[in-house]
């Protein structure tokens, strides 16, 4: 009696564990692990230019327009938009049933609050509200943008895929100065942020938004559905790549981001594993001179680095899969409508060095920002500086954190007193793609990107692109001021990466967008 | 005894002030700027600069520290230029993790090492005493990395018993928060052990040579009460001096175990901080820290009187 009793409770303990195990079986299956390229370290996208944020903007907020996979923009929270027939008036007309997170429709008041917040800080809102008469709420669900003159960027304005999202948020939220970061993480988008359960340095946590209304049609880039088909995704952030990629072989997490390329091939050994871009555009590496101190501030010495760089060089000493780097002789991304050739010269370093001699170098060295931790920063840095000594220069490489350089970087002063000559980056393609929005080319003086290229011509041709909508003459402008670009040479391309991600073959409908994202993405076991 | 407690508690003021005002300083030295962090790589001088203002990062340094000084004062640590979070917050979060790591490490090296170290004094010159020393130059001379990717190789990802990274919260289970820190464990007592298991040696060769443990031995006391009742107790002291050092050692945070396992503990905290110049943040953990150390030396000499009667405070 005894030991039939003995025996039940054995098995309904069995029975019990089983039912448990299932049960954390399925519930691991509802959850999306990744470890992203970066740590979230604040969580206001507009006050904070970091990927991270940007990145985390998506997850929790919408857009009115987003880009799809053909990089045009198309209607996203707006069911639709018309234009006046002087193309000075733009109305916006919301879809129904939009609601944040807290269980408020989105109206125009949010709209109109949103814009204005953006405006204050992002490049290209800027220039929407300089042209701008008038942004109003006509109703719950109406808005009206009046421009003072014609504008051709409206829509590239509104959306805008990367630096500079102009999310939508609560009103209330929105009315926070624009220099001030906010804490409250409300907003519209298909995930919610459990800030309760966030961990800086460590773990982000999204949960499903159950009362997200998606577009009816299909998603493309960033564009048309959007749909959470997990109910919780994590961010893990680990700064050690050799740990995310142990967690990755063994199912601890899903996506592993920016795999360093010398761990690719030991990824694609793992039948549970395969290895995707983390986004359709990829990154372009830049050589980014100070323009404004010696020695670079020598027209003469910027135009001898155009001859000194050969982009396949820079590219696979960093990468050896020829899948994941371009040779793109272009200031702007290879995939944008506005890429041209036009002015590009092959390296030639015996024309370099005569370019160094002409220019009455006088031995000033030449200050490199080598930053040590980020592999593409890393590598490239040590190519340019080797041959920056073959073409006659005298380099000074100061090797350092990336909290040092990018606080170094900010140093106007000479390179006796602090300063820089060079540092090397890769902003994302999305930066990169047209004269307006484009990081390097900016020639705005002390309002342009590090380095501080000042140049009329340029920003002259960069307001008329701005107001002309025709493309083919915008492609004629962008043509001319990449001619421009290389004679004055605000910076100088090294080519273009694609950062890849390890992705676990349990997921499928990865989203190929511009921007890491993480809708529509099913998880199987 | 009370008045001596209360004249060490008082004691900490003073230390944890200065603390304070030197790491305030050294910070302020420290080149890096968390005002371009925040603005992103992409930011312009202009976005940098608003950024300072409205962190007040441009105010002179004596009236930030003021200020600084002033909220401390009220128990305010302040909040994260980051993540806007209050820093009691961020270091509440880290907490648990460590302290259940420092006390599963200190719990394995004590029950490998003390015996260990105690054998090799009684073997001491045999190959047992060799082989003990030899796995302590080993574990002082293999590099934590090394240690914890080899286990992670072989018992995470080979025979898949332990996780290869992550902590499991106590709240979901002690067998797993403790199956989550196993390896991390392992790798810090490695270390840890090696050094104990030299001290113990030491300290119980000298007392293995007093009177007292011959005339015990004369008595025709067996080896073992010999060596635990009389001679380890005597040789206690140094002991507990390298505990509590390491326990304080452990809390102050283990950054490259916690980075190899991903473990979100003090030690990432305190790195991600300084890395970003998140000076609220460092500046309170270093406070903690310090704290820490004057309550376990503390506690370590407290500890004396339990091991030596003759000692008096």
């Amino acid at each position: 009696m005894r030991r039939t009793k003995s025996l039940k409770l054995l098995a309904a303990t069995a029975i019990a564990a089983l039912l448990l195990q299932t049960g954390i079986a399925a519930a691991q299956s509802n959850v999306l692990r990744i470890r992203p390229f970066g740590d979230l370290k604040g969580i206001d996208p507009v006050t904070n230019s970091d990927y991270m944020a940007r990145n985390h903007g998506y997850m929790i907020y919408d857009t009115l327009f987003a880009m799809d996979d053909k990089l045009q923009i198309k209607p996203q929270m707006l069911e639709k938009y018309e234009t006046s027939a002087d193309g000075l008036t733009w109305t916006f007309t919301l879809r129904d049933g939009l609601a944040f997170h807290d269980k408020q429709p989105v109206t125009s008041a949010d709209v109109v609050a949103s814009l204005k917040r953006w405006g204050q800080r992002d490049g290209l809102g800027q220039q929407l509200f300089a042209n701008t008469a008038s942004l109003e709420a006509v109703d719950a669900k109406t808005t009206r943008l009046v421009l003072k003159q014609k504008w051709g960027l409206v829509l590239d304005a509104m959306g805008k895929p990367s630096s500079g999202v102009p999310f939508i948020m609560p009103e209330r939220i929105a009315k926070i100065p624009a220099t001030e970061s906010l804490t409250d993480p409300v907003g519209s988008g298909p995930f919610i942020m459990k800030k309760d359960e966030w961990v800086p340095g460590s773990k982000v946590v999204y949960v499903k938004n159950p009362d997200y209304k998606s577009r009816g049609d299909a998603a493309s880039g960033l564009a048309g559905a959007k749909q959470a088909n997990v109910d919780r995704v994590e961010w893990l952030y680990m700064p050690d790549a050799q740990t995310a990629l142990n967690a990755l072989q063994a199912g601890e997490i899903d996506i592993f981001e920016e795999v360093p390329p010398d761990m690719l091939t030991l990824l694609s050994k793992n039948r549970k594993v395969k290895v995707a871009p983390q986004d359709s555009l990829g990154v372009q590496v830049v050589f980014r001179m100070n323009s404004i101190q010696p020695p670079f501030n020598n027209p003469k010495i910027r135009e001898a680095i155009r001859y000194m760089v050969d982009q396949n060089v820079f590219m696979r000493a960093y990468v050896d899969i020829p899948a994941l780097y371009k040779d793109c002789p272009s200031f702007y991304m290879c995939s944008s409508p506005y890429y041209t050739d036009a002015g590009w010269v092959k390296q030639d370093l015996a024309k370099a060095r005569q370019l160094v001699k002409e220019s009455g170098y006088d031995g000033t060295p030449v200050v490199v920002l080598h930053g040590t931790e980020a592999g593409i920063t890393n590598t490239f840095s040590s190519v340019a500086e080797q041959l920056m000594r073959d073409i006659g220069l005298k380099v000074d490489s100061q090797a350092m954190d990336w909290g040092t350089l990018t606080a170094r970087r900010t140093s106007k002063k000479p390179t006796s007193e602090g300063g820089w000559s060079l540092f090397i980056s890769a902003p994302t393609g999305a930066d990169m793609m047209d004269p307006l929005g484009h990081l390097g080319l900016r020639s705005n003086c002390d309002s342009s990107w590090f380095g501080w290229p000042c140049d009329e011509q340029i920003e002259k041709m960069r307001t008329e692109f701005a107001v002309t909508p025709d493309l083919a003459k915008r492609q004629e402008i962008a043509k001319a001021l990449q001619l421009r670009a290389n004679e004055v040479v605000p910076y100088v391309p090294l080519g273009q990466l694609h950062l890849v991600r390890g992705v676990s073959t349990s997921l499928t409908d990865i989203p190929k967008a511009a921007i890491p994202v993480y809708w529509n993405i099913k998880k199987t076991n | 005894m009370t008045g001596y407690l209360v004249r060490r508690l008082l004691a900490t003021i003073p230390v944890l002030g200065l603390v304070a005002v030197f790491v305030f300083l050294l910070l302020q030295m420290t080149p890096g700027d968390p005002a371009v962090v925040i603005a992103g790589d992409y930011a312009t001088t202009q976005q940098v600069e608003a950024i300072r203002q409205q962190l007040g990062l441009d105010r002179p340094m004596l009236e930030q520290l003021m200020a600084w000084l002033g909220r401390l004062a009220q128990g305010d640590l302040g909040v994260s230029i980051f993540s806007r979070l209050p820093v009691t917050n961020l270091i509440a979060q880290r907490i648990e993790p460590t302290l259940v790591l420092t006390l599963f490490t200190v719990v394995l090296s004590i029950a490998f090492a003390l015996p260990l170290g105690v054998l090799a004094a009684y073997r001491a010159g045999s190959w047992v005493d060799r082989a003990v020393m030899g796995f302590a130059v080993l574990g002082f001379s293999t590099p934590v990395f090394v240690v914890g990717f080899l286990l992670v190789y072989v018992f995470a990802l080979g025979l898949e018993w332990f996780p290869t990274q992550g902590y499991v919260p106590l709240a979901e289970g002690l067998f797993g928060s403790l199956r989550s820190l196993t390896l991390p464990a392992i790798t810090l007592a490695l270390l840890y052990a090696a050094l104990l298991a030299r001290v113990t040696r030491a300290s119980m060769l000298e007392v293995l040579a007093e009177d007292y443990v011959r005339t015990a031995h004369a008595k025709g006391l067996a080896p073992q009460p010999v060596l635990v009742g009389h001679a380890l107790k005597n040789a206690a002291v140094p002991i507990v001096t390298v505990v509590g050092v390491g326990i304080a050692a452990l809390l102050g945070g283990v950054v490259v175990t916690e980075t190899v396992f991903n473990i979100p503990g003090l030690g990432r905290l305190t790195a991600d901080a300084i890395m970003r110049r998140d000076y609220p943040v460092v500046q309170g953990l270093i406070l903690l820290f310090a704290g820490v150390y004057v309550v376990i030396n503390l506690l370590v000499d407290l500890s004396y009187m339990l091991f030596d009667p003759r000692i008096r405070l």
